[in-house]
């Protein structure tokens, strides 16, 4: 019963988010669409995913966007053409899709494919060979470790991306802003300040709970790295950039995320080195259970580090970026008359 | 003792859904934007305020007990500021509160609408 409803929420705010056309209604809407797939997947029990889904897809993702809709403005641009053959395109593969999904065994029969090619071993033998209670966390981290590296990889990318386009080299300037920012405080967002104030330990304390709490309930490093970003980048928003700036040191930052992929590869290497296959984690240590918890250990942490600093500097630049456009506009609005 | 636990709890508990559901009408029957936000603001606060109170009553172990009063103090610290933020943002960005004509004189005496009134006249 739930699951309709949900799904139905979700067919209707997917095509809201076709209709619109104001970009910023449109971030939101996705934002609610993570939100609704989240409690989608914990109706479904898989409450690491759905973890996993509010802190990026509801969380992060949209803030991420609304830091880009700030650059290209807020309205849609009208297309005059009508896309007919792309229209056309798009419904025989959707046509090909369903008839594919005739051959897939039935929502949730006992006998598909996922329960009986690897599942069983993972839920029967994951305490004996792991020893630690969340299967999940497991399977991401030793199991399936080379998988998570790819992903790793994948966003520390994407950061180094982001850095390639859109970094440039800091003047040593703005010093007075830095000043005028505690006599602000008293008129414009004195309420968030101080409710921001108070919650911030909290939420880094947090963060740190998923971090080390991934072996035994849901969470792990990718939820950890987003929620610790997130609460950087609240403080940013709250106090301005050049008081961010000075808590993150940028080039430090940038060191982290290079860190943590390198910590994960170590992990990997220093396995091949013992004698064991790379991400073998028995040969860590001389006994496999502690190899396992060292790795699994080390890997969670590498991955916490590099998806905090990567979403930090995402971020940070793309706030950069906005600031140097605005004060190039002002000064040209200046010079103009 | 228990019935009289029970009692209260039932009562927080239907106190609590009975503004929720008065908040999810007002939201819909309420004319502008402020007004709606109040009901919002409502249902964030007093309702799931109301309705934890009412669960933790209900409650016997100790730990559940104290992850609902962690949950209370969160809602109790992010549900009004929230409200506050989108005020003062709706605010910022000119949009006017839809006053009667009774209460835009009155409140043109006052330092806040003196805009509103100028741009009603």
């Amino acid at each position: 019963m739930i699951d309709i409803v949900l799904l139905t929420l979700l067919l209707a705010v997917a095509i809201a988010i076709i209709r619109m056309k104001d970009l910023f209604a449109v971030v939101m809407l996705s934002g609610i669409y993570g939100l609704l797939s989240a409690s989608f997947f914990v109706a479904m029990d898989a409450v690491d995913v759905a973890f996993t889904e509010a802190a990026v897809g509801a969380g992060i993702s949209t803030l991420l966007m609304l830091v880009v809709i700030t650059m290209t403005g807020r309205s849609e641009n009208t297309t005059r053409h009508k896309p007919f053959p792309a229209l056309l395109l798009v419904v025989i593969t959707g046509c090909l899709l369903i008839y594919g999904t005739l051959d897939m065994p039935y929502f949730g029969s006992a006998d598909a494919p996922v329960h009986s090619h690897v599942a069983p071993r993972y839920i029967n033998d994951s305490m004996q060979e792991i020893g630690i209670p969340n299967i999940v966390t497991s399977i991401l981290a030793s199991y399936r470790a080379f998988d998570t590296f790819g992903e790793l990889v994948v966003i520390f990318t994407a950061g180094i991306g982001v850095l390639a386009l859109l970094s440039s080299v800091r003047r040593p300037d703005n010093g007075d802003k830095i000043v005028c920012i505690n006599y602000s405080m008293h008129e414009q967002h004195l309420v968030v300040r101080i409710v921001t104030k108070m919650l911030l330990p909290f939420i880094l304390l947090f963060a740190l709970y998923v971090q080390f709490h991934g072996d035994f309930g849901p969470g792990g490093g990718f939820q950890a790295g987003v929620i610790f970003a997130a609460a950087i980048i609240l403080y940013a928003m709250l106090f301005g950039l050049s008081t961010a700036r000075i808590v993150i040191n940028q080039p430090f930052i940038q060191l982290i995320s290079a860190t943590g992929v390198l910590l994960y590869g170590c992990v990997g290497l220093v396995s091949l080195l013992n004698g064991g296959n790379f991400f073998d984690y028995n040969f860590l240590s001389n006994d496999a259970i502690t190899g396992q918890h060292l790795g699994i250990f080390l890997i969670e942490w590498a991955v916490g580090c590099t998806v905090a600093s990567v979403i930090i500097i995402i971020f940070f630049n793309f706030a950069d970026y906005r600031e140097r456009q605005q004060s190039n506009e002002n000064e040209h609005n200046q010079e103009s008359p | 003792m228990e019935i009289v636990i029970n009692i209260s709890s039932g009562l927080c508990l239907f106190i609590g859904s009975f503004v929720c559901v008065s908040g999810g009408i007002g939201i819909l029957r309420f004319p502008d934007f402020y007004t709606r936000m109040h009901a919002v603001g409502v249902t964030g606060t007093l309702g799931a305020g109301m309705i934890l109170i009412g669960l933790m009553l209900y409650s016997t172990d100790f730990l559940v007990f104290a992850k609902l009063v962690m949950i209370l103090l969160l809602t109790l610290l992010i549900s009004p500021t929230t409200s506050h933020v989108l005020a003062k943002a709706a605010l910022h960005n000119g949009l006017m509160p839809k006053l009667s004509q009774n209460t835009v004189e009155q409140s043109s005496l006052e330092q806040e609408s003196k805009e509103t009134a100028s741009s009603k006249s």
